[in-house]
C-alpha cells in the first residue's frame, strides 16, 4: 500500500522521523528482552508497530506543547524527545530513572518536556491532559495539548466528558485515539457500537479524521492540520490512527493473546518503519550507507542508556518515604 | 471582632486568595455569584456536571503551573472522581519522583442534619485518609475555615477541604485581613481535666454545650478539634490524654475504620499515653448505616450533645480492671 504524499518536511526531518521510530522499536524490543531477563520488574506494554502515530504526531508539536501517554508509554515519551538513560534507568527500577525508581514502565513522566507522563489507568489521563489544555488557553501563548489513549479508553467516560468540556471551551487540544483494535484481549469489534472511534466526534461537534496509523505521513498531515486549528482558537480535534500492535497487550509470560495468527503477520506486512524506510529510498532521499548509519546511532544510544541503567544506584529502602507530599 | 457566617468565611479565603495570586482559577458546576462578580468567567468557571474531568482537568493544570479549585460542592458528587483522585491527584506527585507540584483544592460538604436521606448526608472523610497523598482538613468555625482554606490554597499538594453543611450558616469572630491556620496543628476547644473530648466539625460544638452542662456538676472536660485530619496532630491528642486518663471521640461519620478509630489507635499505640489511660476509650459516632431520611430516624442515627454526654459519664465510670473483673 503506497503512503500519503510526503509532506513539506525536509529530507533530514524525515530521516529524523524514521531515527525516532527505530528508536522507539529498538527501545522496546531490548526492554522486551530485559523483562524476560528479569532486570526489568512488574509488567512492560510493548509499542511495536504504533510507532508512526507518536511519532507522526509530536513532529507536529513545539517543544512547549504537552502530551500524555497511556500504560504503552515509552513510545511517547521518546517521540516528545525524553532522555533514554533515565527512561531505561527507571524501567530498571534505579535512582536514576526519570521517576527515582518510583513509577517504572507504566509511570514514565518528563514534565520539563512536557511529557505529563504514562498513565496506568485506561482514560486516567484523558481529563489531565485537558486540564494542560485548560492551562494552554489561559496561558494564551498558542500552546496545545494532545491526549494519546487507545481504542479502550474512548469507551470510558472521561473520553466523553473531556470531548464535550474541550468543544464547548475550544480549547487547544487534539485527541488522538491508537485504535490497535484491542483493548487488552477484546476487541473493539466486540465492545464498539461504531466501526470508528472519530464519529464519535460528530456528537460534540468537533473534527473526527480517520487516519492510516502505520502511514506516518498522513498521521503527520491530520495533526498538523490539528495543532492549526487548536492555535487558532477553534478548538480540538478528534484524530483515529487505525494501528496494530504486533506483541501482546503485556510482556507477562503465559498472557492470553486471542488474536489470530494471520491477522497479526498482515499487520506486519503494513510495517510502519518499512513503509517510510521505502519512501525515503524512492524519493531518493535515503541509500544503504544512510540507513546503517541511522541504525548504528540508534544502537549506540540504547546500549549507552542500558550501560547507563545497569551503572545507577538501586533506591536507598529509606526513600520510600520520599516524595509523598511536596514541600 | 466582626461575625461572619461559615460559608462567609469560607468564600473570603478564596476572593482573598485569588486577588493575591492570578494563577488561582475555581471549576465548579454552579459558579458562586460573589466570586463570578469579582473574578469573572475566566477564572471563575461554570463547569457541566463532568467531576471525573474536573477532577483529572484540575491535576493537568496545576502540573502547568496553575493553582485550581475544584468545587465538589457535596461529597458525594466526588465518587464518580475516585480514579481521579486515588489513582492520580494522590500519587502523581510520588509516582513521578517528585518532578513537578501540584497544588489543587478540592472543597466538599459533608454531614448530615439536612434530611436529605442517604446519598447527600455523607461524611466519608476516612476513607480519603486511608489514601497516601492527600492533606484534608474539616473546621469547625468560621475562624478556622478561613485560615485552613488560606493555607490549603497556598499548599503546593492536593488538599481536600471538608466542609460542615450543618455548620454553612453558623456565625462566629473572623478578624479582618490576612491569617492562616498551620495543617497539622489541633485547636483546644475547651481546657478541661478530667475526660478529653476529640470532636470534629458540628460535634465540636455539641461537644461544647456536653462539657457545659457537666460542668454544673464539677465535671471538667477537654475539647480538642484536631481541624487537620491529614496531616493528624498526634501529640496535641495524646497531651490532652495523658493529662486527663479518658478519652471519648465524637464524630459524625460511623466507627468502622473511621477517624474515630484512628484517633483511638494513635491513643492506644503510644505506650506513654496507653499508661495514663484510666478506663477503655468510648467512641460516640453515627450508627453504621446509610443515613435515613425520616427526622426520627435521622436523629436516631446521628451522635449529639446527649449522647457525647452518656458517652463522658460512661469513661468516667470506667476503669482498666473492669474486664477482669
Amino acid at each position: 500500500m503506497p503512503m500519503s504524499p510526503s509532506p513539506n518536511l525536509p529530507p533530514d526531518k524525515q530521516r529524523e522521523m524514521l531515527r525516532q521510530m527505530l528508536t522507539i522499536r529498538r527501545f522496546e524490543e531490548r526492554a522486551s528482552a530485559d523483562y524476560h531477563a528479569g532486570k526489568i520488574y512488574g509488567v512492560v506494554h510493548c509499542y511495536i508497530g504504533e510507532e508512526a502515530v507518536a511519532v507522526g504526531v509530536c513532529t507536529a508539536l513545539d517543544r512547549g506543547d504537552r502530551i500524555i501517554s497511556t500504560h504503552r508509554g515509552h513510545g511517547h515519551c521518546i517521540a516528545k524527545g525524553a532522555d533514554l538513560n533515565r527512561m531505561m534507568a527507571e524501567l530498571y527500577g534505579r535512582q536514576t530513572g526519570y521517576c527515582k525508581g518510583k513509577g517504572g514502565s507504566m509511570h514514565i513522566a518528563d514534565f520539563g518536556i512536557g511529557m505529563l507522563g504514562a498513565n496506568g489507568i485506561v482514560a486516567g489521563g484523558i481529563s489531565i491532559i485537558t486540564g494542560a489544555g485548560l492551562a494552554a488557553q489561559m496561558e494564551g501563548k498558542g500552546g496545545v495539548a494532545v491526549a494519546f489513549f487507545g481504542d479502550g479508553a474512548s469507551n470510558a467516560g472521561p473520553f466523553h466528558e473531556c470531548l464535550n468540556i474541550a468543544a464547548t471551551w475550544k480549547l487547544p487540544m487534539l485527541y488522538v485515539c491508537e485504535n490497535n483494535l484491542y483493548a487488552a484481549q477484546t476487541s473493539a469489534a466486540e465492545t464498539h457500537a461504531l466501526g470508528d472511534v472519530a464519529a464519535r466526534a460528530a456528537g460534540y461537534g468537533i473534527p473526527g479524521i480517520v487516519v492510516d496509523g502505520n502511514d506516518i505521513f498522513a498521521v503527520h498531515q491530520a495533526a498538523s492540520r490539528a495543532v492549526e486549528r487548536a492555535r487558532s482558537g477553534a478548538g480540538p480535534t478528534l484524530i483515529e490512527c487505525k494501528t496494530y500492535r504486533w506483541r501482546a497487550h503485556t510482556e507477562r509470560k503465559g498472557q492470553p493473546d486471542p488474536r489470530d495468527k494471520a491477522e497479526v503477520e498482515a499487520w506486519k506486512q503494513k510495517d510502519p518503519i518499512a513503509l517510510l524506510e521505502r519512501q525515503l529510498r524512492d524519493q531518493g532521499d535515503l541509500d544503504d550507507a544512510g540507513l546503517r548509519g541511522i541504525e548504528g546511532d540508534v544502537m549506540a544510544a540504547l546500549e549507552a542508556a542500558v550501560a547507563f541503567a545497569e551503572a545507577g544506584p538501586f533506591p536507598l529502602p529509606e526513600q520510600a518515604t520520599d516524595d509523598v507530599f511536596a514541600a | 471582632m466582626r461575625e461572619l457566617t461559615y460559608n462567609e468565611a469560607a468564600v473570603e479565603a478564596v476572593a482573598e486568595e485569588m486577588r493575591r495570586d492570578p494563577k488561582i482559577f475555581y471549576m465548579s458546576t454552579d459558579a458562586i455569584p460573589s466570586l463570578l462578580q469579582e473574578f469573572g468567567e475566566q477564572r471563575i468557571r461554570a463547569t457541566p456536571i463532568a467531576e471525573a474531568a474536573l477532577t483529572g482537568m484540575a491535576i493537568g493544570a496545576a502540573g502547568s503551573g496553575f493553582r485550581p479549585i475544584v468545587d465538589w460542592r457535596q461529597v458525594t458528587f466526588c465518587f464518580v472522581a475516585m480514579d481521579q483522585i486515588v489513582n492520580q491527584a494522590a500519587k502523581i506527585h510520588y509516582m513521578f519522583g517528585g518532578q513537578v507540584t501540584f497544588p489543587i483544592l478540592y472543597r466538599a460538604a459533608v454531614g448530615g442534619g439536612g434530611l436529605v436521606a442517604a446519598q447527600h448526608s455523607q461524611s466519608p472523610y476516612s476513607m480519603f485518609m486511608n489514601v497516601a497523598g492527600l492533606k484534608m482538613f474539616l473546621p469547625s468555625t468560621p475562624y478556622d475555615i478561613k485560615g485552613l482554606l488560606k493555607t490549603a490554597i497556598r499548599d503546593n499538594n492536593p488538599v481536600i477541604s471538608f466542609e460542615s453543611s450543618r455548620l454553612m450558616g453558623r456565625k462566629g469572630p473572623v478578624p479582618e485581613g490576612d491569617y492562616t491556620i498551620p495543617f497539622g496543628v489541633a485547636d483546644v476547644k475547651r481546657s478541661g481535666d478530667d475526660v478529653t473530648v476529640v470532636a470534629l466539625a458540628w460535634l465540636v460544638h455539641e461537644s461544647l454545650a456536653a462539657a457545659e452542662e457537666l460542668a454544673k456538676e464539677g465535671i471538667s472536660v477537654e475539647i480538642v478539634d484536631p481541624r487537620t485530619l491529614v496531616p493528624l496532630d498526634t501529640a496535641t491528642i495524646r497531651e490532652s490524654v495523658r493529662k486527663t486518663g479518658r478519652l471519648v471521640i465524637a464524630d459524625e461519620a460511623g466507627p468502622t475504620c473511621g477517624f474515630s478509630a484512628e484517633v483511638a489507635a494513635v491513643v492506644t499505640e503510644d505506650a506513654a499515653t496507653f499508661a495514663r489511660l484510666k478506663a477503655p476509650v468510648k467512641r460516640v459516632c453515627a450508627l453504621q448505616v446509610p443515613i435515613p431520611y425520616s427526622p426520627v430516624l435521622e436523629n436516631a442515627v446521628f451522635p449529639d450533645r446527649g449522647r457525647i454526654i452518656a458517652g463522658i459519664r460512661e469513661v468516667l465510670q470506667g476503669t482498666r480492671s473492669a474486664a477482669a473483673a
